[in-house]
């Protein structure tokens, strides 16, 4: 409820913002708008960024409920996709009933790797985990760029990008998101990434193991009196955060462009920090913040295009805006049922 | 003069009423990058300025959000739409099949399609003369300095090494690329720190073809008293005496011709190439430079630039290689 209002405070800020930048206040609204909702287009490449982001919140999500902050799943979701590319490009005979799955495992593989190395880093030797991610990052973007200028190069394209993949792999004979939103980049991860979400809610909140990760998150020492191992846990809850940045490669790969261009995420892990914060945290939400800063990313370039006045750069601010006004709003002691009570007394 | 205000007034009418409306898709970096974008808008303004048509510009935030950019325009009334940088190629190729009907443009892209004018430059040959040109102001060592490690720029760079061996078969190429990720493009402080450990090394003149990053080797040019090539703008006016010459990638003379060409009814699609013959790559003298790129020196390269364009020399050319 919170974070709604503070949403509402966000975009009310913004509207008056575009107004000090001369531009009507309704019409960005309805640019707004239009830009998520506008046409099955429209809502089809929201629903695309909706759905990296909700892996990307995930990911950020499983580490802070075992204390740890995820600053890598950029890296990991690079890692995933380029070893996507690169299963998809060197073995196209897999039957096409099996590629997908495949594609699906040697993602979550990767990814899994690259949450799997920070995560026993900090559990064996105390090495902090968000130094350890950050240069993960680095490590990822460099060996993505090494193979992608190299030996995953296109013959066809001057882009830096891979060659496509076999089409064994992709989606598209049995996808129907991405054929109810044609010419979308939409297409059936969004449902693996929605599944995701119900699964981790229920997996944190209804089972031993998410009750012992909670408890390890929120007071080491006690869970370790209690019994439960932080070693084993937080190695696990960096390696499912790392699996889970990797199925972006399942939105990226299989589901749409079908290979891997450098500069494809529009930073989709750090994004995915803030999609996480606003959710707080809860799993379910994380669906709707998701799909809230799809809206914005895709907002962005309409807005650039639809107002004279705003560009990328103020688009921008607008994005930082409602997320500033969504965090502090957390922060106002403001107690519905107070709030209820006094009404009450008034009445 | 009193009779043609009428008529110009209706004019002014007429052409505001039917303006030639273009769009233009700018790369990630940004119109302010003072190298390629900065070139491409520039041609656009002029246009806007000169013909009277209605300009609006965009900068793409991600891959995906070119396709959406061009889609937006093609549904809208723009008569032309214009895309800057290889990242736009399939987004153009979608969209222009889908809208036959308008008028699409890609600089460094190649679309085979008939509405569809892919302009394309010849950077090795441009890449080639400053080569030489460099080696002509150093004794041994020449250094170049890439923005992204990406093909476009070891295109760059293969033609300059070319350029070199053929002035001074015994200089030596130093070598350095800032980064592998979008963020070489405007990194100036690791590119100074790359261009001064390059003139400690004894190197007297680095290319840099890095965009927005160049300007950190120009400091470090200044610092170390030695000199710097720029890339795609003249940017000899940035640090004037310490610029040898730029490489000039004339994007705004294409997107500027295309745009008129279309106006006047004249558009025509396929790939249209701009090398040293066309005056689309080119290197640059002004009054920034023409002290230190002596008359000698400018003797040889505009011998070099005729032995290219009538073919006696041939440019190694890194996508031909590649295939």
């Amino acid at each position: 409820m919170k974070s709604f209002l503070g949403f509402l405070f966000g975009v009310f800020l913004c509207l008056i913002l575009s107004l000090f930048a001369g531009e009507s206040p309704t019409h960005v609204l309805m640019v707004l708008l239009k830009s998520a909702f506008g046409s099955k287009y429209d809502l089809g490449l929201t629903l695309f960024y909706t759905t990296s982001l909700i892996f990307t919140g995930l990911s950020v999500c499983i580490a802070f409920y075992a204390g740890m902050f995820n600053i890598g799943a950029e890296g990991q979701l690079i890692i995933a996709t380029l070893a996507t590319a690169a299963v998809g490009i060197l073995f196209p005979n897999v039957p096409s009933s099996l590629a997908p799955l495949f594609g699906i495992g040697v993602a979550i593989i990767t990814g899994g790797l690259w949450g799997f190395i920070p995560g026993i880093l900090k559990a064996k030797r105390g090495s902090h985990e968000v130094i350890i991610t950050m240069m993960m990052n680095f490590i990822a973007a460099g060996i993505a760029s090494y193979y992608v200028v190299g030996a995953l190069k296109s013959t066809t394209s001057q882009n830096p990008e891979s060659e496509m993949v076999s089409p064994n792999y992709l989606f598209k004979s049995f996808d129907p998101i991405s054929q109810f939103f044609q010419d979308s980049p939409a297409n059936l991860s969004l449902l693996i990434a929605i599944f995701l979400a119900v699964a981790l809610h229920f997996f944190l909140f209804r089972s031993i193991k998410g009750f012992e990760i909670r408890a390890l998150g929120q007071n080491e020492e006690a869970a370790s009196v209690a019994g439960i191992s932080g070693v084993q846990l937080k190695t696990l809850c960096m390696t499912l955060a790392g699996a889970f940045a990797g199925l972006v490669a399942t939105n990226e790969i299989l589901g749409s462009a079908g290979k891997f261009q450098l500069g494809f995420s529009p930073e989709y892990g750090f994004i995915g920090i803030a999609v996480a914060l606003m959710a707080r945290n809860r799993p379910l939400r994380i669906i709707f913040t998701a799909f809230l800063f799809g809206a914005l990313q895709k907002g962005a370039s309409d807005l650039d295009l639809e107002t004279n006045a705003i560009t990328r750069d103020f688009a921008k601010i607008l994005q930082a805006v409602i997320i500033l006004s969504v965090i502090s709003f957390a922060l106002i002691p403001l107690n519905f049922e107070k709030v209820k009570k006094w009404i009450k007394k008034q009445a | 003069m009193k009779q043609l205000f009428p008529l110009s007034l209706v004019l002014i009418l007429t052409q505001t009423a039917f303006a030639f409306k273009v769009g233009l898709v700018l790369d990630k970096g940004g119109k302010d990058d003072k190298s390629f974008n900065s070139s491409a808008y520039a041609g656009a303004t002029k246009a806007q300025k000169e013909l009277g048509i209605e300009l609006k510009y965009v900068e793409a935030m991600d891959t995906n959000a070119i396709e959406n950019l061009h889609r937006s325009f093609a549904k809208k009334d723009f008569d032309l739409i214009v895309g800057i940088g290889f990242a736009q190629a399939d987004a153009i190729k979608k969209i222009a099949a889908q809208f036959p009907e308008k008028k699409f443009a890609i600089v460094d892209g190649e679309v085979n399609l008939p509405n569809v004018k892919s302009l394309l430059f010849e950077e090795h040959e441009g890449s080639y003369l400053v080569g030489a040109i460099a080696t002509m102001k150093s004794k041994t060592k020449v250094g170049f300095i890439g923005g992204m490690d990406i093909p476009l720029i070891r295109r760059f760079e293969m033609g300059y090494a070319a350029g070199i061996k053929k002035q001074n078969p015994k200089a030596t190429l130093v070598s350095n690329y800032i980064g592998i990720t979008g963020e070489a493009w405007n990194n100036p402080a690791k590119a100074k720190e790359l261009a001064l450990a390059q003139y400690n090394s004894g190197v007297e003149v680095i290319f840099v073809a890095a965009g927005a990053s160049g300007s950190g080797v120009f400091d470090a040019a200044e610092e170390k008293k030695k000199l710097a090539i720029g890339v795609d703008s003249n940017q000899n006016w940035m640090k004037p005496g310490f610029i040898l010459t730029s490489m000039l990638k004339r994007v705004d003379i294409a997107v500027f011709d295309t745009i008129k060409d279309a106006k006047e009814g004249k558009f025509a699609g396929g790939p249209v190439r701009f090398g040293l013959k066309s005056k689309g790559v080119d290197y640059s003298v002004d009054e920034h430079n023409d002290k230190i790129l002596d008359a000698e020196t400018r003797k040889k390269a505009e011998e070099l630039k005729k032995q290219i364009i009538s073919g006696q020399i041939v440019v190694p050319d890194y996508y031909k290689k590649a295939k």
